[in-house]
């Protein structure tokens, strides 16, 4: 399919318009030197998964993220950087690494790997019936998928216990 | 007339562009309404007068307002980040606005062959996108603290995120019982049958029981309701949860920078967002827009408008009780509202999740050792 079939198709300016918004707001999270900003546009890229999600028909992934990542984690970050150092204009600490370009190597050849490995997988066949319903998910999850969904609920519980035995007070002091 | 509504209303764009406009004129009339009836009520509750001059009983003065912050001189600080403080109470409304499309407000009307639903939008997952929504509601109030370049401000979007983190918590918690209890009455014994659509929760909600009595969930699910109601208080910043914007000890908290026209998009916000989460409880507690009709009494298009005039009333049954707590309850401390939410809600909302579930599937199911 040449370049010019695809672009017709109404779907994919959509998907590209989005993924474009999407990558545009990665690289700004990590190259921007305001923390506050870095937040915001990683904002921005998680509701362009989202939208991603919407366009497959996966809504409740796709609110579930709004939910759990926008609503929750980039909120809590957002706590984080307001009660320790909440940056006005220029950050004065350098938002920078000194091993930035082996990073941006892993990030690549990560990309690399995933889109190869999803090219690979399924080709150009067309996926007919995803997992679309919260019913198709929860019967998923609880059937097939059930060993991978204990073992994560039990990380998050040491992660929880860990968080708790960080935060508390020492009794004897 | 009736041809030319078929016509608009088969196409779904013109069908969506035309709810989303009506939505958006509810709303702003709501509001309208809605600043003067607070203000009427807390005049009363403190043997005033409240607003008299503009129009019958002060009805306008919300109107009069509203010009006054339009024309008025917007204050920006120099310090302030100016992308992100302009956007910031753009940010407020978005939520606002975008919760309402799920929300049924009447019954469906068939106008010649279509049906048309008084609904922006029915998603299969109504329940998960008003949580989702409301969570984003945080954001306006956090950038417009951060951006303001001011300390009251920042202090005041500090404790915005840890308050609607919290309470977030205790309200996803408790609107756990509702959806399985509607998942419950649809699927009876069987399981895998389940719905978090709005519409059909409110049908769910049809019927009486013990003669006289609306199916109503609030009687099954009184707990869920009552976390509900304190939790959407919270959520809405409104007092006695207000530390957001506490004026004996942040001056206004977020907004002390913004004047004019931009504070005026903060308030009208603060009333949107209250007036969602009331609709919310009347939708998934209240039976939404469930009420008598009188369909063989009435004429037919009365009958028709009754529905969104019981879905009205029961929302500004609720509205009430959101003024009458602003005008009787003493502001929390900081202290005092984080333990509620985390050592009183939540462990209640959980608590209540793992009873409802153990009871319904008894009933459902019998005792674990009978079979």
């Amino acid at each position: 399919m040449s370049f010019t079939d695809w672009i017709t198709d109404a779907r994919n300016v959509v998907f590209l318009v989005i993924a474009l918004v999407m990558v545009g707001a990665a690289v700004v999270v990590v190259a921007t030197r305001n923390v506050v900003h870095a937040a915001l546009t990683l904002v921005v890229a998680l509701a362009g998964s989202a939208a991603l999600f919407v366009m497959l028909g996966a809504e409740f992934v796709a609110w579930t993220v709004v939910l759990v990542y926008i609503g929750a984690v980039v909120v809590l970050f957002l706590f984080g950087i307001m009660i320790t150092r909440a940056p006005i204009g220029r950050d004065s600490v350098r938002l920078d690494h000194v091993r930035r370009w082996p990073a941006a190597l892993i990030a690549a050849s990560v990309f690399g790997v995933m889109a190869w490995s999803t090219t690979a997988a399924f080709g150009g066949e067309e996926i007919s019936d995803g997992v679309l319903k919260a019913e198709n998910i929860g019967d998923l999850l609880f059937s097939r998928y059930v060993i991978p969904f204990e073992a994560v609920s039990f990380v998050l519980l040491a992660a929880l216990v860990g968080g708790i035995v960080l935060a508390r007070k020492d009794p004897d002091r | 007339m009736t041809g030319f509504v078929e016509r608009v209303f088969d196409n779904v764009w013109l069908a969506a562009l035309v709810k989303v406009v009506a939505v958006f004129a509810l709303l702003l009339v709501v509001v309208i309404l809605l600043v003067w009836i607070e203000r009427k009520l807390v005049a009363d509750m403190q043997n005033r007068l409240g607003p008299m001059r503009a129009g019958p009983f002060g009805v306008l003065q919300t109107l009069a307002d509203g010009l006054k912050l339009l024309l008025k001189e917007s204050v920006i600080p120099r310090k302030a980040e100016l992308g992100v403080y302009m956007a910031a109470p753009i940010m407020a409304l978005i939520p606002a606005f975008l919760i309402f499309l799920v929300i049924p407000i009447g019954e469906p009307v068939t106008v010649g062959g279509t049906t048309i639903t008084l609904q922006g939008m029915d998603l299969n997952v109504g329940v998960l996108y008003l949580l989702a929504m409301s969570s984003l509601a945080v954001y306006a109030i956090v950038f417009a603290g951060w951006a303001s370049g001011s300390k009251y401000p920042l202090l005041g979007g500090v404790r915005a995120t840890a308050q609607m983190i919290s309470y977030e918590a205790a309200m996803g918690l408790a609107l756990v019982p509702v959806v399985l209890f509607a998942s419950h009455r649809l699927g009876g014994e069987v399981p895998l049958i389940g719905t978090m659509s709005l519409s059909q929760i409110v049908e769910l909600q049809q019927g009486a029981f013990r003669g006289f009595v609306p199916g109503w969930f609030v009687f099954w699910l009184a707990p869920s309701f009552i976390i509900f109601m304190i939790a959407a208080v919270a959520e809405a910043n409104r007092a006695p949860f207000d530390l957001v914007e506490a004026e004996t000890e942040l001056v206004g908290g977020f907004h002390t920078e913004y004047s004019g026209f931009r504070f005026a998009l903060f308030f009208l916000a603060e009333y949107l967002n209250m007036f969602n989460l009331s609709a919310i409880a009347v939708t998934l507690f209240f039976g939404g827009w469930l009420g008598p009709t009188w369909p063989e009494v009435l004429p037919g298009w009365i009958s028709a408008l009754l529905p969104i005039v019981w879905f009205l009333a029961k929302t500004f049954v609720l509205l009430f009780v959101f003024i009458w707590l602003r005008a009787t309850l003493p502001r929390l401390r900081y202290d005092q509202l984080m333990n509620l939410g985390w050592k009183r809600l939540i462990p209640a909302s959980l608590a209540w999740l793992v009873l409802f579930t153990v009871v319904t599937a008894w009933r459902a199911w019998g005792a674990p050792w009978s079979s």
